[in-house]
């Protein structure tokens, strides 16, 4: 190879990485994922939730997690934020005199925090030891902590930051919601969907869910509907009067899509749910890394390039200073 | 000809005696961390979850031991066999920089009895940044140790070794100038998936170039700042002429990453950003003006070849690159929900100064044992 060449070539190598930089990626989870029947999910209506937090004690109870403590005191099931101890969580929105529910304006409403299940999940791309892992059926972003190096990476690719880490214990886990499947194979409903009254949280297939909040999305204001409760087939239902409902099912599309989606008369944003695009930060970063290693074309061809010009370049160094040496010792001669 | 010696001289300096003191405080600082966990010593959550010891000590600090990197690729690659007397030291620097980085992520890594997961092929994930990160990293270190070990080997006379080090001495320079390019720009792509975490002056597709630049020029940077400090603490003689010629170089590669940054700042919208005057904007600025200020002072032929400026020229370009990396993984970085701040512990702190202590009592300690200076 001439020297040409070899500077075309590393060229060509710069210009790989740069339009990889450079060119719009498309959608590529190297494991792509598909609801089918067996896929589970939640949704949340928050115009129905009534802020009990029955959902966060059943939450507890199912997972057997201990109640947070604050400044020694034990909090009466009402724990401040998602924790390596809480793995849903009822948030409030409040606004001026808070007096009208569903309203943006001097009104209140609440929201529920736990993991969403994406069907691109941020935390499974970014984990390096496979330690978070969506079923294949259910969808389930899972955890295992005999894959876990604690490198809390989950934490900075989760795009509702979810994943919590034990910072009290020497030897930490990552905790979030697993969607109770430990409950699910034996027959039974998540703790917290099985403890909420009012059908807020219901359970059940990601395909029945999605038909329920588009019938939903149909109703006018203080239209009379018939809501299940508990889960899509339990037999249970309660009728409410329906709010405003902002015309969107929050989590059908954002960022891929999520198997836990959310309604609402509250814009989604206020509720702390960001307005987040179709394409998800999981699939550009998946593409990036396919891109430049999958092939692993790139870097063995710069190797490859690279080892033959050191060689080639070493060896003339050394011809050179024994040439050098040679020329010295000559001189060395004639002056004596 | 050049041919390296070892130093000689005293161990024990003072120098020597404080960063052991500072090594003592960050193993007693490591001890808590060990036995009560990370949040008894540091201020990460899971609003933070990544502090100092991976935004300064693994991506800093291994831009600043990118000096090894860029020095094989001018010497062994663009074959300018004369900046050969520069080989050695930044490789030592490098070699050190990178062990103590990987030393970093293990008192980072909360289930470090479980790190062995990165190398059973049926768990490890390929789509994960980190994962290649780690790989490459690992590798590198081990690397940079069979590069530098000729040093060693023809210390203690193991011929043989020696010999075969060097018959086998080019493959494996080879791999050293291209895993470095692999995970520094790795180091780039890992906060793509951080999304609008990352503020949208430093959140672009870009990044993986952007960090495989500024290693670049950051690597040459710091082989000045290196080269001038050793140069005068061991009385090496005036280096000022090779030195300025890899400023010089930093000066270009720094040319294009501030282009390229300006360019797609303009395209993606946000010179209203830019220039907002919030804590972003203000540190954003800082750093463009630091390289900045550094670019032209290396630019201009007077002060690049005096020692002084050459000198402040790089510390410039270093603090305004490393305030960049500083910004992507921390100050421009924040969790989507709920108020979180991060301001590193006393002991985080401990912990990075000690480990950078140990890196400057161990290179003390090699120079004066080891062949790794050429003397004039
Ligand atoms: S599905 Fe289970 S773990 Fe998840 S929020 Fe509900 S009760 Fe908690
Ligand atoms: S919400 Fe976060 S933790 Fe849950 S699946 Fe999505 S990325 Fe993973
Ligand atoms: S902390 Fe554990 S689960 Fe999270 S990314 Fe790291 S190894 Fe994976």
């Amino acid at each position: 190879m001439k020297r040409r060449e070899f500077f075309k070539n590393s060229l060509k190598g710069v210009a790989a990485v740069a339009t990889v930089g450079a060119a719009p990626l498309e959608a590529d989870v190297v494991k792509e994922f598909h609801i089918s029947d067996k896929t589970v999910g939640i949704l949340y209506d928050a115009t129905i939730c009534i802020g009990c937090n029955a959902c966060v004690t059943g939450c507890k109870k199912a997972n057997k997690d201990p109640q947070e403590i604050y400044d020694g005191e034990k909090a009466w099931d009402k724990p401040y934020d998602l924790t390596a101890d809480t793995r849903n969580i009822i948030r409030q929105y409040r606004h001026g005199t808070a007096q009208t529910k569903n309203e943006i304006e001097d009104g209140y409403g609440f929201i529920k925090g736990q993991c969403l299940h994406c069907l691109e999940p941020g935390c499974v791309s970014a984990c390096p030891t496979s330690a978070l892992l969506k079923d294949d059926n259910t969808g389930i972003v899972k955890y295992f902590a005999d894959s876990c190096i604690g490198c809390r990476y989950c934490q900075v690719g989760c795009p509702y930051d979810i994943p919590k880490f034990e910072w009290d214990d020497w030897y930490p886990e990552i905790v979030k919601c697993q969607l109770c499947d430990h409950l699910l194979e034996k027959g039974e409903l998540p703790g917290c969907c099985s403890t909420c009254p009012t059908g807020a949280s219901l359970f059940g297939p990601v395909a029945k869910l999605r038909e329920e909040s588009k019938r939903r999305l149909l109703l006018e204001e203080k239209d009379k509907y018939t809501y299940p409760v508990f889960s899509t087939d339990s037999g249970y239902t309660l009728v409410h009067k329906a709010a405003k409902y902002i015309k969107h099912h929050y989590g059908e599309h954002e960022l891929g899509g999520t198997q836990v989606t959310y309604l609402s008369a509250i814009p989604f944003e206020k509720l702390g749910l960001p307005a987040y695009p179709k394409k998800s930060y999981a699939s550009i970063s998946n593409a990036k890394q396919r891109g430049v290693y999958s092939s692993m074309l790139i870097p063995a061809a710069v190797l490859g390039t690279y080892s033959f010009f050191i060689r080639k370049n070493m060896i003339e160094e050394k011809e050179e200073e024994k040439r050098l040496l040679e020329e010295s010792k000559e001189n060395g001669d004639k002056d004596a | 000809m050049h041919k390296e010696v070892a130093l000689g001289g005293r161990i024990f300096t003072p120098v020597f005696v404080g960063m052991a003191t500072l090594v003592g405080l960050m193993v007693i600082a490591l001890g808590f961390r060990f036995i009560l966990g990370l949040g008894a010593v540091s201020n990460m959550s899971d609003g933070y979850p990544w502090g100092i010891w991976i935004a300064y000590d693994v991506v800093v600090g291994s831009a600043f031991a990118c000096g090894g990197y860029v020095m094989a690729l001018t010497v062994y690659v663009f074959n300018k066999g004369k900046y050969h007397p520069l080989v050695r030291p930044a490789l030592l620097a490098s070699m050190f920089g990178y062990t103590l980085a990987g030393a970093s992520v293990m008192f980072d890594i909360g289930r470090y009895f479980h790190a062995y997961n990165l190398f059973l092929p049926w768990k490890i994930n390929y789509t994960s940044v980190m994962l290649e990160v780690a790989l490459c990293v690992t590798a590198y270190i081990i690397v940079l140790w069979i590069e530098f070990a000729p040093a060693i080997t023809s210390k203690f006379k193991l011929e043989k070794l020696t010999k075969i080090l060097e018959k086998t001495a080019f493959f494996f320079i080879a791999v050293g100038v291209t895993l470095p390019m692999m995970h520094q720009s790795s180091l780039g792509t890992m906060m793509i998936i951080a999304g609008e975490k990352l503020h949208p002056l430093w959140q672009t597709q870009m990044l993986p170039l952007f960090f495989l630049f500024s290693a670049l020029f950051m690597g040459f940077a710091m082989v000045v700042f290196e080269g001038s400090i050793v140069s005068k603490a061991y009385k090496l003689g005036d280096e000022t002429t090779i030195l300025s010629k890899m400023a010089k170089t930093a000066v270009i590669i720094l040319s294009i990453f501030i282009l390229l940054r300006v360019q797609n700042l303009l395209l993606n919208k946000q010179v209203a950003n830019a220039f907002s005057f919030d804590t972003a904007s203000i540190t954003f600025l800082m750093e463009m003006l630091l390289m900045c200020t550094g670019l032209v002072m290396l630019a201009i032929k007077k002060f690049r070849t005096s020692p002084r400026y050459l000198f402040v020229g790089a510390v410039l370009i270093l603090l305004g690159s490393s305030l960049y990396r500083f910004n992507v993984y921390l100050i421009a970085y924040a969790p989507m929900i709920g108020d979180w701040s991060y301001f590193p512990s006393i002991g985080e702190q401990i912990v990075s100064y000690g480990l950078i202590a140990v890196e400057i009592a161990a290179y003390t300690f090699f120079v004066k044992y080891f062949a790794v200076f050429t003397k004039h």
